[in-house]
């Protein structure tokens, strides 16, 4: 939110209008759009113009753009960004606090598959389809956090988390039980999404278009009603909104958001299975939202792809350290899944303590510290 | 209806050890406002360090056993002081998500470590099953009983008696008064942590004598909140009463389930549909205190 940024001395927002715009100067929102528009060339045109990345020079330039890992790295940010969006809708922006996120995400992914398996519902329409399917089940369990908060709403989530993924495999009409069920590549006026850059494209046109979504969302009376109950929930009942409504309210968009990022998900391996969407992957997406920092859209997204990239780092890690004579042994080489899991534990601690605004506060502070560089003051 | 009988024995035992768990996590949450979700890493840790002191140094059982109450106390405190101290005056989801990273950096640490598949402990007592009124009761069972009832006891004794026990009920009343009539605060904190922390891993080291150590000790963390939401957060004796009663439960949804329903894995699940009955219905339990709110 433009709302928090800093900005020099003397520069004032003077109307509301100013005040709830998302991008602070016509530059920053150039350089978004054009960075932006750059990306979907450099994916793009190497699927247009096959072999273009084998070119002299230009080739260089295009293949990190074709190289299958960075491109599934980048699908996985885009399915993890939407959902832990609507995580920080929940969390960030209402305060209210979900341990139950993967839940809804891997409703999303079976509902999807389920659609489009059982009434053959076409692929693009199922996605949408299946974030309401999620919705519905969070309003569902949203609606003890009419009258619950806090900590007591966060243990009923963790309570929804186990129920439903138990569900997921007693229910096997709708799941293929503990066997899981297919999903069908996308389909759209006649392309089929069914290759890695094609995927991504897809992807970011959908994480772009809920993205810009929810930045609006945060501008409307509904985003601030949101707000307000986040920060103090009796002047907001005050003021009067209606904190059963929003509190509701918010738990419905954000397992919206979920749904459809866990529908991209499926469709993207193709095949969805119950062990996806366990406790960990919840508590990956609050990780998320904290590293990348509460209340904050972009915050989101910086976490994603930080949440993305630490698993590979801790590979690249494990990797430099088994290749000198001391660190190879089965202790190290072996412990790469148990390293993983103990960088996202350690990552959520020390933002917590170092960093408790996130990656989003600190880019601000780049941001900052830039713009008046070298007199800062 | 032997099987029924067995299971509601199994329920009772493995009700008091939840009702031990329980009670370690109210302390922490009674006396520094903290929501622990690495209690069942305390137990995990705790018997991952028992077990190696007797089975990898082959130290005997007393010793051993004392070692690693050393041990878990100090790590008690060290998280405290390191962890959870800059987390004073966070609001409740900076302090829930911390302890929940630490609940996954101390799995994954112990899974590294130790390994995940379940490894028997040595046979400290070295007796055959007991025969109580015709059902066979494992001595593991019966001994982790008694030590659960003697830890309660041991609460009991030490909340309503020591001065420590008085300083920690004035701290859990009010931090701010406490301290102004001289009480560490910060002192009750750790020893808060440190002894949860001791009560965990005996419990740890209980449930590996009779189960095994593996990595699904510390899904018993995860089970007891149940058990303190259906007694009230804050509530020492709820906690127990709590414990008792998922654990009964959870054995008899097992009985009803293999009986009549074959739906599958109820043991599990049934603790989390009653527990998301009784935040609908009463979410501040049984004997838990009422938060009055005035505008």
């Amino acid at each position: 939110m433009a709302t928090t940024s800093l900005r020099p001395c003397g520069d004032f927002r003077t109307t509301y209008q100013q005040d709830t715009v998302i991008f602070d100067t016509r530059n920053s929102r150039r350089a978004m759009i054009l960075f932006l528009v750059v990306l979907y060339a450099m994916v793009l045109i190497p699927i247009l113009s096959p072999g273009v990345e084998d070119a002299p020079v230009l080739g260089a330039l295009f293949a990190p753009f074709t190289n299958a890992q960075y491109l599934s790295l980048a699908i996985q940010a885009c399915y993890w960004g939407i959902a832990a969006l609507g995580l920080n809708i929940l969390v960030g922006f209402t305060g209210q606090i979900s341990l139950g996120h993967a839940a809804f995400f891997g409703i999303g992914a079976f509902g999807s598959a389920y659609l489009n398996n059982t009434y053959g519902i076409p692929v693009v329409l199922s996605i949408p389809l299946a974030g309401v399917l999620a919705a519905v089940v969070g309003l569902l369990f949203g609606s003890p956090a009419a009258r619950i908060k806090g900590l007591y709403l966060a243990i009923a989530t963790l309570a929804a988390q186990f129920i439903i993924e138990d569900l997921f495999i007693r229910l096997d009409w709708f799941t293929g039980g503990s066997y899981g069920s297919l999903a069908n590549s996308i389909e759209l006026f006649g392309i089929t999404f069914d290759t890695d850059p094609k995927f991504f494209l897809f992807a970011l046109t959908i994480t772009i278009v809920l993205f810009v979504a929810a930045a609006n969302l945060m501008r409307t009376r509904d985003g601030r009603a949101f707000v307000a109950v986040r920060d103090h929930y009796l002047s907001a009942e005050v003021m009067g909104i209606n904190l059963t409504k929003y509190r509701v309210l918010s738990f419905g968009i954000s397992s919206f958001y979920a749904g459809i990022g866990g529908a991209l998900y499926g469709h993207y391996l193709g095949f969805v299975s119950a062990e996806g969407f366990t406790i960990l992957l919840s508590i990956q997406f609050l990780g998320i939202i904290i590293i990348g920092g509460l209340g904050s859209v972009m915050g989101a997204m910086l976490g994603t792809i930080f949440m993305v990239l630490l698993p590979e780092v801790m590979a690249g890690g494990v990797d430099i350290i088994a290749s000198t004579e001391w660190g190879n042994t089965p202790m190290i080489t072996n412990g790469l899944a148990f390293f993983k899991e103990m960088a996202i534990g350690a990552a959520i601690i020390l933002f917590l303590i170092f960093e408790p605004d996130g990656l989003a506060h600190r880019w601000r502070l780049i941001k900052a510290y830039w713009k008046l560089y070298p007199f800062s003051y | 209806m032997d099987l029924f009988f067995q299971l509601l024995i199994n329920g009772i035992i493995v009700g008091t050890l939840y009702g031990v768990v329980a009670m370690c996590f109210v302390l922490i949450y009674k006396s520094t406002q903290v929501v622990n979700f690495a209690q069942g890493e305390f137990l995990l840790i705790g018997a991952w360090i028992c077990w190696t002191i007797l089975v990898q140094f082959e130290v005997p059982f007393v010793f051993g056993f004392l070692i690693t109450l050393a041990f878990m106390a100090a790590l008690g405190i060290f998280i405290q002081m390191v962890v959870l101290r800059p987390m004073i005056g966070e609001p409740i989801i900076s302090v829930i998500m911390v302890t929940i990273g630490l609940s996954i950096f101390m799995r994954a640490f112990s899974n590294w470590m130790f390994g995940q598949s379940a490894v028997g402990f040595p046979d400290v007592f070295g007796m055959n099953a007991v025969n109580i009124g015709g059902l066979r009761v494992e001595p593991a069972y019966l001994m982790s009983f008694v030590v659960s009832l003697f830890i309660m006891g041991g609460f009991f004794y030490f909340f309503k008696y020591s001065r420590y026990g008085l300083a920690m009920r004035a701290t859990a009343f009010n931090q701010q008064v406490a301290q102004s009539l001289g009480i560490s605060v910060k002192q009750v904190f750790a020893m808060a942590w440190a002894i949860s922390a001791m009560v965990s891993a005996l419990a740890g080291v209980v449930v590996g004598m009779v189960n095994g150590v593996s990595s699904a000790l510390s899904f018993i963390g995860i089970k007891v909140f149940p058990a303190v939401i259906l007694g009230g957060l804050d509530s020492i004796i709820g906690a127990v009463v709590g414990g008792l009663i998922v654990g009964v439960l959870e054995n008899m949804a097992e009985y009803v389930d293999g009986q009549f329903l074959y739906w599958g894995n109820m043991l599990t699940i049934a603790p989390f549909w009653v527990l998301i009955i009784i935040l609908v219905v009463k979410p501040y339990g049984l004997f838990g205190t009422k938060d009055i709110e005035r505008v």
